[in-house]
């Protein structure tokens, strides 16, 4: 394997030297030819999935939360781990499709549209999941501000009004970032698809664009403003979330070390699930020419230095509670933690978040997609784990022994949990065969870009 | 722009190459025109500074709506939670600023976003899914890989015959007319 790979971090964004239209049609006709059986049993595989949300979530609405394994002084377990893990994972769409937008990275431009779907759903997954916490799930608008009879109005200095704020702006913000980048794929697959039905199910999407330059002025104006605006979002989104934990008095929550923290440890888990999803995709469309190793490489990197801002809070979380002297805290952080109930997540968290993402300093684990996928899983899990030691390990644990409590999850919890997963893959799996995953026509502004600077080369 | 009736005539030119439609632009600039417009099937370097276009002023709204957005939220949560129904949490004031700001700002965010949004298909007078150029014949590559550009009949230097002459000698591989432009 080793020849090809060779220039890989300063290798070419688009491998090959295919014409601008040769690239849009490879890139977007998955979306007219024939589907495979493959994709048929993704669908079933993927529904089965959903379908488990759909009776443990409803089960769950008609019974109460009693159903899970949630109680006092473990009252928030793995809903809130859920909500964690799942709008973290989002984070790393909408920093590959702001923040290196407005970086100018180019090799943003291949991945940034299934990033930012990763966003879209992760995001619908975890928003679930408060919902479903509050038990009765029909009030939740009384989270928002309305002009009740009763007069009863949100307390604005509780973390819930917080967390609604930031995660509907977070969902609404990412979506139409991401439709406004898709339009002009859309009117490419109008122009394109031989299919009747398409042409005019992809028009009306596409809402009549026509490429104007008058048009594009405006448009590539709110494109920029539209990354602006997401890139606040990046940091401020798991800042947010993390204040839930940091404003409360529960030892191993209250740090001021927490809305960083988070911050890296969402793009951190972002970037695996990116890996997680792009390995495999690039494979399956043959995509491999403008998912390049190098693209690869990239965010493996980027996992690598993720990964050791989030191991420098470890270990600022520990140093802290060893210099504070708070017998409560130390007693968490030293035993609760890594010797009390349900400790072997603690430990595979360390061993998943601080010595897997190492073996990334290491070419050969950025070059062989096989094996940084299978790395990439584990820091999927690792990252789950963690969100689970800070939320269930501390709560265990609190400052009155005679409330202590080992947490157990139930048969309605593992079922929720995969049930998102299912119903995301679902998701996934419907974006990845109607929607244009690789934004064609950045892809080609890339590529003209790139003809023109071997040309200049050349001459 | 005075409108010639409900239908703007134009002919519409495809270049091979984003080059060649640059090229052209400023030889047509040249000799006169003024009402020009590209359709492309992606952003080309140099194409609004070639058509003078004026840079767009969304970002204005957009700054108005997020400081109106920050303001709302900022004064809703003082209305409701100091001024309307005060909620004594642990002896802490019910005007807590540090605490609004999270709102306020998420707030700022969204209702920028949303205005920049909406406001982009408002000036591009989006959506309209049947326009006079999508029946042009040929016109499907200009989401693909023709660039075509488009001159309004109302341009002064318009004479139907000559510009289809000046077109197609700029290297235009066709030349149609559209009824409308705009």
């Amino acid at each position: 394997m080793a020849a090809p790979y060779d220039d890989a971090p300063t290798g070419p964004l688009i491998a090959g030297t295919r014409t601008d239209a040769e690239l849009a049609d490879q890139l977007l006709s998955p979306i007219w030819t024939r589907k495979s059986r493959g994709w048929l049993m993704a669908y079933g595989l993927t529904s089965l999935g959903a379908l488990s949300l759909l009776v443990f979530a409803t089960w769950t609405v008609w019974t109460g939360i009693g159903l899970w394994g949630n109680n006092i002084p473990v009252a928030w377990a793995f809903a809130i781990t859920n909500f964690v893990w799942w709008i973290g994972i989002g984070h790393a769409g909408t920093f590959i499709s702001a923040i290196l937008l407005l970086f100018e990275q180019k090799w943003r431009t291949s991945i940034n549209r299934f990033a930012e779907a990763m966003t879209l759903f992760a995001v619908m997954q975890a928003g679930l999941f408060p919902l479903l916490h509050l038990g009765r799930p029909w009030f939740f608008y009384w989270l928002i501000p309305y002009p009740a009879v009763m007069q009863v109005w949100p307390n604005f200095k509780s973390a819930l009004p917080w967390d609604c704020a930031a995660v509907f702006t977070y969902f609404t913000i990412s979506l139409l970032f991401w439709y406004t980048g898709v339009i002009p794929d859309l009117a490419a697959v109008r122009d394109r698809t031989p299919k009747r039905w398409q042409k005019i199910v992809y028009g009306v999407f596409a809402l009549g664009w026509r490429g104007s330059a008058s048009h594009l002025r405006h448009y590539r104006l709110v494109y920029g403003l539209l990354a602006g605006l997401a890139t606040p979002l990046v940091l401020s989104v798991h800042s947010v979330v993390s204040s839930d934990f940091a404003i409360a008095q529960v030892a191993g929550w209250h740090s001021t070390i927490f809305p960083p923290y988070f911050v890296a440890g969402a793009i951190f888990s972002g970037f695996a699930m990116v890996l997680t999803l792009m390995i495999p995709i690039r494979r399956v469309f043959r995509f491999e020419n403008v998912i390049t190793d190098r693209h690869v490489d990239n965010v493996c990197k980027l996992i690598l230095v993720t990964a050791l801002i989030v191991d420098y809070s470890y270990f600022c979380e520990f140093f802290l509670a060893w210099y504070g002297g708070e017998r409560g805290e130390m007693y968490t952080m030293f035993h609760g933690l890594p010797t009390g109930p349900n400790c072997w997540t603690f430990w595979v968290t360390m061993f998943c978040n601080v010595v897997v993402p190492q073996l990334f300093w290491f070419r050969w684990f950025r070059r062989h997609g096989r094996v940084a996928w299978v790395l990439s899983l584990l820091i999927n899990v690792g990252m789950w784990c963690e969100r689970f030691v800070i939320i269930a390990l501390s709560l265990q644990r609190g400052h009155l022994p005679s409330m202590w409590h080992a947490y157990a999850p139930t048969i309605v919890d593992w079922g929720i949990l995969a049930g998102t997963i299912g119903l995301f893959s679902l998701l996934y799996v419907l974006f990845l065969r109607w929607v244009p995953i690789v934004p064609t026509s950045e892809v080609r502004e890339l590529n003209h870009e790139l003809a023109r600077e071997r040309k200049r080369e050349a001459a | 722009m005075k409108r010639a009736g409900p239908i703007q005539l134009g002919l519409v030119a495809e270049f091979a190459s984003p080059e060649q439609l640059l090229e052209a632009i400023g030889r047509m600039r040249a000799r006169g025109y003024r009402q020009l417009d590209a359709f492309v099937p992606f952003p080309v370097k140099g194409l609004e500074a070639a058509l003078d276009l004026r840079r767009s002023g969304l970002n204005w709204l957009a700054f108005g709506a997020g400081l109106f957005g920050a303001g709302f939220a900022f004064w809703l949560q003082w209305f409701v939670n100091h001024h309307l129904y005060p909620l004594n949490i642990g002896g802490r004031p019910s005007f807590a600023i540090p605490v609004f700001i999270i709102i306020a700002f998420e707030t700022m965010v969204l209702f920028a976003g949303v205005t920049s949004f909406a406001s982009l298909f408002w000036v591009c007078r989006l959506p309209r899914l049947a326009h006079p150029l999508f029946a042009v014949p040929g016109f499907e590559s200009a989401s693909f890989d023709g660039f075509w550009l488009g001159v309004n009949a109302d341009d002064p230097a318009f004479e139907p015959e000559a510009t289809e002459g000046h077109l197609a000698e700029l290297g235009a591989s066709r030349v149609e007319i559209a009824k409308g432009l705009a």
